[in-house]
């Protein structure tokens, strides 16, 4: 059974708890079991790594640190913690950037921590899927964020321009997978408490983009684009009413999971119609 | 016993300003063997000369060293005065007491006197041992073979012909003409590519010295300089082209259509075809994966079980041949051929860029390439020169351009500028403001590289003229928004992001090698680097020749060129061809490696190393099988001498006793 040190970051934690319990829901039905790191603390994002670069490395490097006492990859649904996780990773290669770290953490790393986004882990071979109930064609829209594949040199994972790996996740639990260029666009990322507008359009026109190329739904694998795209469409003229799901709880529904298991009620913008109406829910 | 003759030159001030040449006289007087000394001004200079070959005949030598410059620099002039001498030319050395000893040493001049008398004593114990060599001379076939049919190719065929050298052109496609005739029309000066190039491919069929043999690939190379062996596979064309009229009822009418790779899929042809009307020879090929006639033969040789549902047997271009040209039975040929010289012109393709996702990969259908857009300017191209949408037919207004794609760009592994793309974006824009002046071109743009003979000029023309926005930036990415293409890019001048609606994106492809040059470059055993593009043997001073003598590469395959330039490459392969075919035979260095077939223990790891593919297998009448040094690949490099295990090889001129010499008489 393959093992993952599970790095949830703050945001699954909290505002995005429907994807947090579909991804363990998910994992559990794939036999692939995540331990949550004890005692993880913030990766560095956000304030942290604009306040001091240093401060940003030592916080993530402290989290590495404890997946490789635990011996197991470190794996995180959030592409910005992975980012970071990933990035400090890439970035303590330098032996000297190492030793201040481990100054700082007073603690021997190693940096042999291997870090990979969820999506990555769940995407990864030719993994048979035990799907009970087939997504029936509903047409996806892969949305895969601006960080899940990149940088290429820190990630290599995937491509960083027309990525597959969602593409191939979804078509195998039986979603229609539609075709679009908007799958490495920016949501608007941090920017809807200084800059709604922003956000309203960036993310406006991903949904847009999404509904002409044909999408009934966008799947994401981030919390923060899920917030950016699915609490804002109120505030959007017009509202594109376009259902956006985290792709393990798409996953989770062809697996045999109910829509309330995967708290698919709990969106600002309803999904559940959408999925009555293929009879997934 | 030898009498070593040793001239300390001063080289004016060059040598005799940092050695004290009369400590070096003197110590050089006391050497074994050493019979007479001198120290002339300048050596290399007719008086200088004149000295060395007056001591040798007065005094009897016979071994000179010269202690002067690099061996580059005048081993040859003072070979030559050996041999004016009645002396054997091999039998000099050079020390060189100038580059590696006075030019740097000049800060600690006892040093150098030290170092110099060193070099010299190194040197005459050298010579001491050296043999009499004689070059040994070989027959020239008077014959070229080019390859590849492209405006280089043809400009060093027409250029041989008309040095009255036979030359056989190969063409791998049915016609040649290459990418130049997919033109419609050439920057700077806009006169139409066909007008220019197909009277010279009607020129190349009509010339009595040159044969040409399209639909045909070289197999094998063997040989070496002035008697290369090739053999030629010619494929069959199922058309007898004796025959054949070109009354061009066969391509009318087959029924068989299929995209055409002149027309970069832009237009159809059928499966009997010709590329395009002017095509050298008019003579059409029966494409075999496509022709339903060979799809029914296919379905009736397969065993009745597996096979699907009976084919139509067609047979149309066979039944309506007014002169019974079609020929079922005609096969796959090989020709073997002699040569002297090889000139490779294998050209380009441009590159896929389907790895671009963010330009669509090639699943939007407005999104086309510089040649597609080419074949549709052209007059005689599939749509007639209208400029259509893929999608719906329909006329594009606004047309952005993309420089670099595939070109500078390390991400796709092409780090390299391909040349061409700047001009001919320049260039379709105002063909395009021509065709419709309502159209509005943009090019997105990194450098606009315009340094050819009025190329900047015509760069300005295309922004002047014809209107067309340059816009520094790349375009992060294009989707489809409706019937129009929106184009995401940034303008880096005003640090802006900048969208365009589009009706037509044209990307401006970069160049890569044909494909198949590398496999072809190993069967010549010629160089290629990281990309496929053939190496020259100097990229500044040796443009045209190789590494193996008698090869010679010209055009696109060395590079990205323009036409001025491929042509010019052209010429200069065809020149220095001529240089090796206007001789009735060809001296070889007689400086080349050497088996002792008694030591050879057969191991053939010499065969492993040798670049030049020198090294033959011989059996000796007691059965046993040696390796033996073709002297003509052998270019004397000495990599079988230091792999050889039991000691077997030596270096003519550089023997393993000599080299030994040479180091006893260091004094260290």
């Amino acid at each position: 059974m393959p093992k993952y040190a599970y790095y949830p970051g703050c945001a699954v934690h909290a505002s995005a708890r429907d994807y947090a319990v579909s991804a363990q829901l998910v994992c559990q039905a794939l036999g692939i079991e995540l331990q949550e790191i004890k005692d993880w603390t913030c990766c560095g994002a956000s304030s942290a790594h604009p306040t001091s670069h240093l401060l940003g490395l030592s916080l993530a490097a402290r989290n590495l640190r404890l997946a490789e006492e635990m011996g197991l990859t470190l794996t995180s649904p959030c592409p910005a913690c992975t980012s970071r996780l990933a990035g400090a990773r890439h970035e303590l290669r330098d032996p000297a950037a190492l030793a201040e770290v481990n100054d700082i953490l007073g603690k021997d790393f190693g940096n042999t921590v291997g870090v990979e986004h969820l999506l990555q882990v769940l995407s990864k071979g030719d993994r048979a899927l035990p799907v009970k109930r087939p997504l029936g064609g509903l047409k996806v829209a892969p949305y895969y964020g601006c960080l899940i594949v990149r940088p290429q040199k820190v990630l290599g994972f995937d491509h960083e321009e027309n990525p597959q790996s969602l593409d191939r996740l979804l078509s195998a639990v039986g979603a229609e997978v539609v075709p679009w260029g908007f799958k490495t666009e920016c949501c608007g990322a941090g920017m809807p408490m200084a800059r709604k507008d922003m956000v309203h359009k960036l993310s406006g026109r991903i949904l847009a983009a999404a509904r002409s190329a044909g999408a009934e739904a966008v799947a994401v694998a981030c919390p923060l684009c899920h917030s950016n795209l699915d609490m804002h469409q109120g505030d959007m003229k017009p509202n594109p009413k376009m259902p956006v799901l985290y792709f393990t709880q798409l996953m989770g529904l062809a697996l045999g999971f109910s829509a309330k298991e995967l708290l698919l009620d709990t969106h600002f913008t309803d999904a559940l119609a959408l999925l009555r109406g293929k009879g997934l829910a | 016993m030898a009498r070593i003759g040793v001239f300390i030159c001063h080289c004016g001030s060059n040598i005799a300003g940092v050695v004290d040449i009369p400590k070096v006289m003197a110590a050089a007087k006391e050497l074994p063997l050493v019979t007479y000394v001198d120290d002339p001004m300048y050596t290399c200079s007719e008086t200088g000369q004149a000295a060395v070959r007056e001591a040798i005949v007065k005094h009897g030598l016979t071994r000179v060293v010269v202690s002067a410059c690099s061996p580059r620099m005048h081993e040859v002039t003072f070979r030559k005065a050996l041999a004016q001498a009645g002396l054997n030319p091999y039998l000099l050395e050079m020390a060189n007491i100038r580059e590696q000893c006075a030019w740097v040493h000049g800060d600690d001049k006892a040093a150098a006197t030290e170092k110099a008398i060193q070099l010299i004593a190194m040197a005459v114990a050298k010579v001491a041992r050296h043999e009499p060599l004689t070059p040994k001379s070989v027959g020239v076939t008077k014959r070229a073979l080019v390859i590849g049919g492209g405006i280089a190719g043809i400009q060093a065929a027409l250029d041989l012909g008309n040095a009255n050298i036979e030359v056989v052109l190969v063409e791998r496609e049915p016609t040649i003409g290459g990418r130049m005739a997919q033109l419609d029309k050439t920057f700077p000066t806009l006169d139409c590519s066909s007008c220019i190039l197909t009277p010279r491919m009607v020129e190349v069929s009509q010339h009595p010295k040159i044969r040409l043999l399209t639909y045909s690939e070289v197999k094998s190379v063997s040989g070496f300089v002035g008697n290369f062996e090739v053999e030629i596979l010619q494929r069959a064309r199922k058309v007898d082209m004796d025959k054949c009229t070109s009354c061009g009822i066969c391509w009318q009418k087959c029924p068989e259509k299929v995209s055409s790779e002149f027309d970069s899929g832009m237009g159809k042809r059928s499966a009997i075809y010709i590329p395009f009307a002017q095509a050298v020879p008019s003579k059409p090929v029966i494409d075999l994966t496509h022709c339903r006639y060979i799809k029914f033969q296919e379905w009736q040789a397969a065993p009745e079980a597996t096979r699907g549902k009976k084919p139509m047997e067609c047979r149309i271009c066979e039944r309506l041949c007014p002169p019974q040209a079609v020929d079922w039975g005609q096969q796959d040929q090989v020709l073997k051929e002699k040569f002297g010289a090889i000139i490779v012109a294998t050209g380009f393709q441009t590159f896929d860029y389907s790895v671009y996702g963010e330009y669509g990969g090639g699943k939007l259908p407005d999104v086309i390439t510089g040649l597609q857009l080419e074949r549709m300017l052209s007059a005689s191209g599939p749509t007639g020169g209208v400029v259509q949408r893929p999608s719906d037919g329909a006329h594009p207004k606004t047309v952005v351009f993309l420089s670099c794609v595939g070109s500078r760009d390390d991400k796709v592994g092409r780090p390299y500028c391909s040349n061409v793309c700047c001009m001919y974006m320049a260039k379709q824009s105002i063909l395009l403001k021509e065709h419709d002046p309502q159209v509005q071109s943009y090019v997105f743009y990194i450098d606009t590289r315009a340094t050819g003979k009025g190329y900047e000029e015509f760069s300005r023309r295309a922004q002047e003229e014809a209107g067309t926005v340059y816009l520094r930036g790349r375009v992060s990415k294009i989707y489809q928004e409706g019937k129009k293409l929106v184009v995401m890019g940034e303008d880096s001048l005003m640090g802006r992001p900048v969208e365009i609606a589009a009706d037509l994106v044209v990307l401006a492809t970069g160049v890569e090698p044909a494909a198949g040059a590398t496999e072809l470059a190993q069967k010549l055993n010629i160089g290629y680097d990281t990309y496929g593009f053939l190496m020259e043997a100097h990229p500044k001073l040796r443009p045209v020749e190789t590494q193996t003598d008698g090869i010679f590469v010209a055009g696109m395959a060395v590079g990205p060129k323009d036409v001025p330039a491929a042509v010019a490459h052209g010429s200069a392969a065809a020149v220095k061809a001529v240089g090796i075919l206007s001789q009735e035979k060809l001296t070889t260095d007689p400086g080349t490696a050497l088996v002792d077939a008694a030591k050879c223990v057969s191991c053939f790891l010499c065969e492993e190393v040798c670049p030049f593919n020198a090294v033959e297998r011989e059996t000796l009448r007691d059965k046993r099988v040696v390796a033996r040094i073709n002297e003509s690949l052998c270019k004397g490099c000495g990599l079988c001498v230091s792999c050889c295990r039991p000691g077997a090889i030596n270096l003519k001129g550089s023997t393993n006793q000599q080299l030994m010499a040479e180091l006893m008489a260091l004094k260290l």
